[in-house]
């Protein structure tokens, strides 16, 4: 993309999907990783990151748009601030991931793909997150806190909310 | 590919080798059912229902992806895969509406077909289904998602098919849906910005794309399916009307390609297939109108309209000279009724004053040809082509057959397309090399191949045959300068793109002041000479006849489904002292201004035979019928009669002296041919027992006008067949008389007055302006 | 951060660098890293696919083909590129092993990939994490950049020659977004082209046409980590660690019920019954195992009594009527409904059917949907035959292993567990865990 080319993204995303596209043998082969990347930035994948996106890799929105709606980590709503992600697949189910869960929607008063009011978390039930060994797991963004139980969400929305005012102040 | 020998349900079958295993059993004649394959589409294996049994492959195979080679056995149909067909289809019925008595697609449902052959008839499944409300993706295409069974055919003809790449799937696993590729202004209903040929819902196994001119209209079973010819552009594509009776007549309620056995095979365009509706237009004519003294057009009866047509002619004719009267025939009407307008014009009117709206010069391609027979290719040689050359024309918008044989064939035989062309086109995606040209530059690109120096040139060259298919931007001497380069090379052969359903054939059956039918001059008549009456001095053009009209020297104008008034911007008062005739469909600008005006039957309530514009002839079939119309044929006819005309001079009926009149021609008969019929009218021995029955004049068309020697078994079986231009003698050659060619350069939307009169286009070209406006302000 | 385990037991081989500050890539070196890819470089290809052959190391993802034999179906000239692959997909529930190996040893993943790359004559290989190990992403992407530094990766890896004498391999590493079936190589492959992650026709097979249309190598992360230290011991050694037929050591991934769930990386042939009981410390709160699925959650349950003398190698627990699978052993208590387990794991295959065939995309639905009614108390005695016939009807017709992954476990759970079902019938309640609420479905 040319530079005087309006973008969406901030100029280190710009500047690392300008590298992204010429990662590969063939262009494409950056969708998926780029989709990815502008959700982390922008929240989720609005009609113009697809267009952008389309743009980059020259191909159609409704080829953007196949691919993205293919892939579970991709959305097209905003979440929160933290998207809590609570796997209950069945090693997590057996240690008491149903209960985690559960402790979850009611300190955050949301259920599945909700959004708390003030957009600070947003709470899904997922598939296997890959830490079985070590379950009941959940990852929040992309941190993992794992061998819970119902008595640690507290503290980690503690935590994360902690986090949130660190940095607002720091702005 | 060698052949190799295989072993299927015990029978042994031949096949080259490498041959996909359905399609080999398929061409020995055992079914094998499949939802997602597609002869020519790319391979899914998505539907499992073309399971077989390979021997010595552990699980069972999907014969769409399984390739033949020698030695394999293999098991079609048994207890085990009928058991796997059977679930699968149970496993499609737990989440398919069974709202089969409403659906579209009722009775004519892949689904329906195969539930019924495998038995899936109880059903297990207890739960709640899936259900999405249905969209509307455009005026012509509607997307029920429940019913869809995922098989991608819709993705796969509109992206590789169509070049359009309009539609997509999105989501994932029970939650996946087809989508169409733009976004509506609500951010909701997704909205289809394409071509809208309706391939898509041609090739729905279901009912799930159902069409917005179709839908919740009628039952399969309740129409009559007649294959017939298409009425716009001039690639003649087979399309099959189904009629329903009304009070009225009977009233085409769908047009679709039912049987793909046509020249256009699977295709079919938007105006193909939702143009149709103009029949049924309110402002159509359906009784004759006579001007009053008030000088206004008034209804009258059929007897009346004729006598004082007839006896205006008879006057004109008998007072003034055939001199004094004017013919201008149509682009659209059959070739029985241009060769009996011609006829009519120069045995009866006594003149040669007979022209057409020419848009297409095809005069000079004849010319350019004369003497060189097997130059000119029919669209199936194109299909075929290895190499082609296309010099200007834009065939994804005013040939859509012909583009989607050039994509087939590129995409399928990985035929070698060049194009030259003086603007960008769509098919330049096809293409090995372009050779862009100045809007005037056409005329030099035989001196560019020759110099043999561009990327493109050589290319050109280097092919050892070729077929140049050339656009309306030759015309004249430019036809003659290419076709002469292409003879002189030798093994190319040659294609002209025209306008209108029958413009080839107007031209073909001497619509023409100086050339007969055949394009034999009328200075030199030959076989013609048994016309009583023949003048053999060439006739006004067109454009003299209307000066003449002008300057007060015409006293009379015939006009058969023409608009000249229109399409060369006439001043209605040119036309003032002319006692002006109109047989025609719509009350068209020239229409307007007529003395006598005859409501004509369209293209599809009448019977007969088209040319396209690849010289391939067709038979036309009557669909539908409108109450108050007649054919052309039929006016003629009767005018003549009116006039005191024995008919029989002009229509050979009644073979052996047997005559009666048993009412309109034949025609109305749906559905498969009557091969019996179809034999006796082959070999001439169907006894032609009206003077409406214009297959009485294909009979003399056959036997006079050269080139027309068709194939007639073929013809009669619902078949293309070849006309061969390259039949005029060299030694009669004479000019045509040269008149002003006007390509009428109608879109995928558009089709001159008949466009005007189908809401279906005017809404689907509404949209897609509306669609480009969207994508415009993103 | 995922605790590390041990046990006397364990023979590490793959994870001997767990926790020792290997994915630093001078302690990496300083632990003899790099070693064997050097070796490799020197010794060329035939010899690398003679070790992998002997080692008799199988797939680590679950199918459990021959590496060496993989890797030798690859034709020597081709004229397109050809390409290593990476799966680091790591998705099939119960199965956390390949997360470990990219925390603590990102290494032995590039210098695995360096001597498949070596062995097949490519040039550039790819290794594909799943989107939701971004954390490990960044590890690895760290990894590779160092490995670039030092010049193991590039134009002329190790400076073993010059500029056009030297050998080339660059790694590219990947990000997926969410989606268990791309861990099937020709959805991967997909998935790394941009695409929709569904798997293509086959054949033609990666090793003629794959990534890109050219000669693909396509392994699982775990199998590759094993590669340096197969060439590092000698195939022949590694093969003797284990079983007949099943070289060396694997990762198993105990989960569930067990007093001290982990990663262990035990001798192919291990028991299970001791792998449950000793090596897992048996089941947790002094309860009783009711089941054990011994291979991630698409292998078949197996029960109590089928497992005394179960060796944990491919072709024994296929014997037993399961199969190995990605070693992922998740272990069930007497307390567990075994109903709800079954619901859980076909919503699992519900939500990954990538919903390109019938049988599966149908398939999966519809027995989500029938074991959600029948787990909530509203089945009927039909119920338990249509559901053993649907997972019947999917096993074999599907396009690709994941209708066979969804209806296997059905069909093991509703075989061995029937009166377990039956139990369900009428409206009683569930004898085991709490119900849930019917689901609106």
């Amino acid at each position: 993309m040319s530079p005087e080319t309006m973008t969406l993204f901030s100029p280190k995303m710009a500047a690392r999907f300008d590298a992204l596209v010429e990662k590969y043998p063939v262009r494409r082969s950056a969708l998926v990783p780029m989709l990815l990347y502008a959700q982390d930035e922008i929240g989720y994948l609005s009609d113009a990151v697809i267009a952008e996106v389309a743009e980059r890799i020259g191909i159609t929105e409704l080829d953007v748009r196949n691919v993205a709606t293919y892939y579970s980590m991709l959305r097209f709503k905003p979440a929160g601030k933290y998207n809590v992600q609570v796997c209950t697949n069945i090693s997590c189910m057996l240690r008491g991931a149903y209960d985690l869960y559960e402790r979850f929607q009611e300190e955050l008063g949301i259920g599945h793909k909700g959004v708390t009011r003030d957009g600070m978390f947003s709470l899904e039930e997922v598939e296997c997150i890959g830490a079985c060994c070590w379950a009941p797991a959940i990852q929040v963004n992309y941190d993992f806190h794992d061998e819970l139980t119902a008595e640690h969400v507290s503290g980690i929305l503690e935590t994360y909310r902690g986090r949130a005012k660190a940095e607002g102040t720091a702005r | 590919m060698a052949d190799v020998t295989f072993t299927v349900d015990g029978k042994k079958l031949t096949a080259p080798a490498g041959m996909l295993l359905i399609d080999a059993c398929r061409k020995a004649g055992i079914e094998i059912p499949a939802f997602c394959y597609y002869p020519g589409l790319s391979l899914q294996a998505a539907c499992r229902m073309c399971v077989v049994r390979q021997e010595k492959v552990p699980k069972l195979q999907t014969a769409c992806t399984t390739t033949v080679a020698e030695g394999q056995m293999f098991t079609t149909e048994s207890p085990e895969i009928a058991q796997a067909r059977k679930a699968t289809i149970e496993l499609l019925l737990g989440n398919h509406p069974l709202d089969c008595p409403v659906c579209d697609a009722g009775g004519e449902c892949e689904l329906q077909d195969m539930t019924f052959k495998y038995g899936a008839g109880e059903s297990l499944y207890a739960e709640a289904k899936q259900h999405r409300e249905e969209q509307q993706w455009s005026p012509a295409v509607y997307y029920d998602r429940p019913r869809c069974i995922l098989c991608y055919r819709c993705i796969r003809m509109c992206g590789e098919g169509m070049d359009v790449w309009a539609l997509g799937v999105q989501n994932r696993g029970v939650g996946s849906v087809i989508a169409p590729n733009s976004t509506a202004a609500d951010g909701q209903t997704g909205q289809l910005d394409c071509e809208q040929c309706g391939m898509c819902i041609d090739v729905c196994p279901v009912g799930a794309l159902t069409s917005g001119s179709y839908r919740y209209k009628t039952r399969p079973w309740e129409m009559k399916h007649v294959s017939t010819v298409c009425t716009h552009c001039a690639d003649g594509c087979k399309v099959t009307l189904g009629v329903r009776q009304v009070n009225d007549g009977s009233e085409i309620v769908r047009a679709d390609n039912r049987d793909k056995s046509g020249i256009n095979n699977d295709f079919l365009c938007a105006k193909g297939r939702f143009g149709f509706d103009f029949v049924e237009s309110a402002e159509r004519l359906a009784k004759p109108l006579v001007r009053n003294v008030a000088g206004k057009l008034e209804p009258a009866t059929w007897e009346h309209a004729l006598r004082v047509a007839a006896t205006k002619l008879k006057e004109v004719r008998d007072g003034r000279g055939g001199a004094a009267i004017g013919v201008i025939g149509s682009n659209q009407t059959t070739n029985e009724e241009n060769y009996l307008l011609q006829k009519f014009a120069r045995t009866v009117l006594e003149t040669n004053n007979i022209d057409h709206e020419r848009t297409t010069d095809y005069a000079a391609f004849a010319r350019a040809l004369a003497g060189h027979k097997e130059k000119a290719v029919s669209l199936r040689d194109i299909a075929a082509a290895p190499a082609i050359l296309l010099a200007g024309g834009d065939p994804t918008e005013e040939h859509p057959l012909l583009a989607w044989e050039l994509r087939t064939n590129v995409r399928l035989n990985r035929a070698r397309l060049y194009i030259a062309n003086s603007k960008s086109i769509k098919l330049e995606r096809q293409a090995r090399a372009v050779q862009g040209l100045p809007p005037n530059g056409y005329k030099d690109l035989t001196a560019i191949l020759d110099r043999n120096e561009s990327e493109f040139a050589k290319a050109v060259m280097a092919e050892e045959s070729l077929v140049i298919i050339f656009g309306q931007e030759f015309r004249g001497a430019a036809v003659e300068t290419l076709v002469a380069w292409g003879l002189a090379r030798g093994n190319v052969r040659f294609a002209y793109l025209g306008d209108h359903a029958n413009s080839r054939g107007a031209a073909d059956m001497g619509l023409f002041p100086a050339l007969l039918p055949g394009y034999v001059p009328v200075s030199e008549p030959g076989v013609f000479a048994e016309y009583a009456g023949l003048s053999q001095t060439a006739g006004k053009s067109l454009s003299e006849m209307l000066a003449a009209a002008d300057s007060g020297e015409l006293g009379g104008l015939l006009v058969v489904g023409a608009n000249p008034v229109a399409a060369l911007g006439v001043s209605p008062a040119a036309l003032k002292n002319t006692f002006v005739i109109v047989q025609d469909i719509f009350l068209t600008e020239t229409a307007a201004l007529a003395d006598v005006v005859f409501p004509a039957a369209s293209l599809y309530e009448k019977a007969g035979t088209v040319t396209n514009t690849f010289g391939d002839v067709q038979l036309v079939k009557k669909a539908a019928d409108h109450a108050g119309v007649k054919p052309d044929f039929e006016i003629l006819v009767r005018l003549a009669g009116s006039m005191g005309v024995d008919v029989k001079t002009l229509v050979p009926f009644g073979k052996g002296g047997v005559t009666a009149d048993l009412g309109q021609s034949r025609g109305a008969q749906s559905g498969e041919a009557d091969r019996h019929g179809v034999w006796l009218a082959s070999n001439y021995l169907e006894p032609k027992l009206s003077p409406f029955d214009p297959l009485a004049t294909l009979d003399e068309i056959a036997r006079l006008v050269p080139g027309y020697n068709l194939d007639r078994i073929n013809l009669f079986g619902g078949n293309d067949v070849r006309t061969e231009p390259g039949f005029v003698p060299v030694s009669s050659l004479a000019a045509a008389g040269s008149d002003t060619v006007v390509p009428a350069h109608d879109t995928l939307f558009t089709s001159a007055t008949l466009g005007r009169f189908s809401p279906a286009l005017n809404e689907l070209q509404q949209h897609q302006t509306h669609e480009l406006a969207e994508s415009a302000a993103d | 951060m995922p605790r590390l385990v041990s046990h006397p037991d364990e023979v590490k081989v793959v994870s001997k660098r767990f926790g020792m500050g290997a994915a630093n890539i001078d302690r990496y070196i300083e632990l003899g890293g790099y070693e064997s890819a050097k070796k490799c470089l020197a010794q060329g290809p035939e010899w690398i696919i003679e070790e992998m052959k002997s080692s008799s190391l199988r797939g680590r993802g679950g199918a459990g083909f021959p590496t060496g034999l993989k890797w030798s179906f690859v034709p020597k000239q081709s004229a397109k590129p050809k390409y290593v692959l990476v799966n680091g997909d790591e998705s099939e529930p119960g199965t956390c092993k390949d997360h470990l190996i990219f925390l603590h040893d990102p290494h032995a993943v590039i210098e695995g990939t360096i001597i498949a790359g070596l062995a097949i004559g490519a040039k550039t290989g790819f290794i594909y994490l799943r989107g939701e190990y971004r954390y490990l992403l960044d590890i690895m992407e760290k990894a590779v950049a160092d490995a670039y530094a030092k010049g193991f990766l590039g134009k002329n890896i190790f400076g073993a020659g010059n500029e056009t004498t030297g050998t080339e391999f660059q790694i590219i590493t990947q990000s997926g977004a969410g989606a268990y079936e791309v861990g099937e190589e020709s959805a991967l492959m997909e998935s790394l082209e941009g695409k929709r992650g569904v798997p293509r026709i086959k054949p033609p097979f990666p090793a003629v046409v794959g990534l890109y249309g050219g000669p693909t190598v396509i392994n699982n992360a775990e199998t590759i980590a094993t590669v340096p230290h197969v060439i590092e011991m000698g195939g022949a050694a590694f093969a003797a660690i284990g079983s007949p037929r099943n070289g060396g050591t694997r990762l198993f991934s105990i989960s569930g019920h067990v007093q001290r769930p982990g990663v262990y990386e035990l001798p192919m042939g291990y028991n299970l019954k001791k792998m449950i009981y000793e090596v897992g410390g048996g089941i947790r709160g002094g309860r009783t195992l009711k089941a054990v699925v011994p291979g991630g959650s698409s292998t078949p349950v197996l029960l109590p009594e089928e497992i005394e003398n179960l060796g944990m190698d491919f072709d024994q627990v296929g014997k037993a009527g399961s199969m190995l699978g990605s070693g992922g052993v998740v272990v069930i208590d007497d307390q567990t409904c075994i109903v709800e387990f079954a619901l859980r794991t076909i919503s699992f295959y519900q939500h990954e059917s990538c919903g390109w065939c019938i049988p599966c995309r149908e398939g999966t639905d519809w027995l989500k949907k029938s074991l959600t009614r029948f787990h909530a108390g509203y089945g009927v005695a039909k119920d338990i035959d249509n559901i053993q016939y649907l997972a019947e009807n999917m096993m074999g017709r599907t396009f690709c292993p994941l209708g066979d992954a969804a209806a296997m476990p059905t069909l093991g759970f509703v075989k061995k567990f029937r009166k377990e079902f039956e139990e369900h019938l009428n409206g009683k309640p569930c004898p085991f865990a709490k119900h849930v609420e019917l689901a609106v479905v």
